[in-house]
């Protein structure tokens, strides 16, 4: 039996989750929740982060739009004053789903398919959380792995506002999840581009990010090291990160 | 744990597990078998319901998340012998055959009419509708519907 605990303030989620045992934090619910259900995830506790005050909402502070870890898509998709990250919120799931899938849910999680962390590194951000914050370059460590400490809780991303930025997703059918998504965004000190869906976890494509900023002709993505499974081989997944980089810069035009 | 939560308007009090889900809630503890169980992994739509006003699917929402929420499921739209407008489009349109998913298309339809309007167009509906899964009508008859109801909403 999963033991449930909805904390009031992030000290006592903290305290909870410091306890021992597998403890999960729970924001939407929409990835965890479904894990549950198929017994991909059997925690001992589960933490409801649901009544922690000022978790969510958006604001802009200077370079940075900052967006709270419990807002949902659909919020996002609404009111993100970054166009390409208010286009990501709202092609993530279906509608439904957008109701109740959180920012810091999915970005915790680090799905390698999942598209928040490619807007995340694509726009440099910054994950605050409980205990301090962390860059996007040095945040996001292969297939569900994240440099989250146990205890550690996202509270706020603030992602940097580009010159132009755009997301481009081919999704699976099914799932909506990204078969291959291309995060490409363009900064006064240079372009970043973020591919998620192809590897074991997000990564920056830093070929295409020079070859961008040269004018030059976009690199082919090596395959090495990219997924193969039933719903595409690695050579397609590097054709389609090209083909979706290309698309991706076309809406940036 | 102890909740309590609104359903079609009456305050429910109920002893469950802190994980059961909101669709067995529902069906196994307050018989309204209205709203369905189709895929189980979030995908299919047919366990829509309106939760504080949002379609959710509540094959993924938890007691504990539901505690102290308003939801409204298919039984609580309409009235004995008064279909709610968007129910009454799909009978209309003929927006169903075998009728599983209906109640979540009927929800979803409910939510895509809130969302973008009385005059919300063909593309709009199929596009909203992308979480919900209909194998028999081949969807043209549920987007009618929901373009005539929510035109009478």
């Amino acid at each position: 039996m999963t033991g449930y605990h909805r904390p009031a303030t992030l000290d006592e989620a903290a305290a909870l989750a410091a306890t021992g045992g597998d403890i999960a934090y729970l924001a939407g619910g929409h990835t965890l929740i479904p894990a549950m259900k198929s017994r991909l995830r059997a925690p001992d506790a589960l933490v409801d982060l649901a009544r922690v005050p000022g978790l969510s909402g958006v604001s802009r502070e200077g370079e940075r739009v900052w967006i709270g870890a419990m807002t949902r898509h659909a919020e996002v998709a609404k009111s993100a004053p970054i166009a390409a990250l208010a286009r990501l919120a709202g092609g993530i799931g279906d509608p439904q789903v957008r109701e109740r899938g959180t920012l810091g849910g999915s970005v915790a999680n680090n799905d390698p398919a999942a598209d928040y962390p490619a807007a995340v590194l694509g726009l440099d951000a910054v994950i605050e959380t409980n205990r301090g914050s962390h860059a996007a370059d040095d945040f996001f460590l292969g297939m569900f792995a994240t440099a989250l400490e146990e205890v550690e809780i996202v509270t706020r991303i603030g992602f940097r506002v580009p010159q132009a930025a755009a997301y481009a997703k081919f999704a699976h059918p099914a799932s909506r999840y990204a078969l291959i998504g291309v995060f490409a965004a363009r900064f006064v000190d240079g372009a970043r581009v973020a591919v998620t869906g192809a590897g074991p976890g997000v990564f920056r494509w830093t070929e295409a990010e020079a070859a961008i900023d040269a004018g030059a002709a976009l690199p082919e993505l090596a395959p090495d090291d990219l997924n193969s499974d039933i719903h595409a081989g690695a050579e397609y997944r590097a054709h389609l990160a090209r083909v979706m980089l290309r698309r991706a810069l076309g809406d940036m035009a | 744990m102890q909740i309590s939560l609104t359903v079609n308007g009456s305050l429910r009090e109920l002893d469950v597990e802190p994980t059961m889900l909101l669709v067995e809630i529902l069906r196994d503890h307050l018989r309204l078998t209205g709203t369905h169980i189709g895929c189980d992994t979030s995908q299919c739509g047919a366990c829509n319901v309106l939760m504080d006003g949002k379609a959710v699917k509540s094959c993924t929402v938890i007691a504990g998340q539901a505690d102290g929420a308003s939801v409204t499921t298919i039984e609580g739209l309409g009235a004995d012998g008064a279909l709610h407008p968007m129910q009454a489009a799909f009978r209309e349109a003929h927006g169903l055959q075998c009728g599983f998913c209906t109640p979540g298309m009927v929800i979803a339809g409910i939510a895509i009419a809130g969302r973008h309007g009385p005059d919300v167009n063909e593309e709009t509906i199929r596009h909203d509708l992308e979480g919900n899964l209909c194998r028999c009508t081949g969807y043209t008859n549920i987007v009618k519907a929901i373009r005539a109801g929510a035109a009478a909403l």
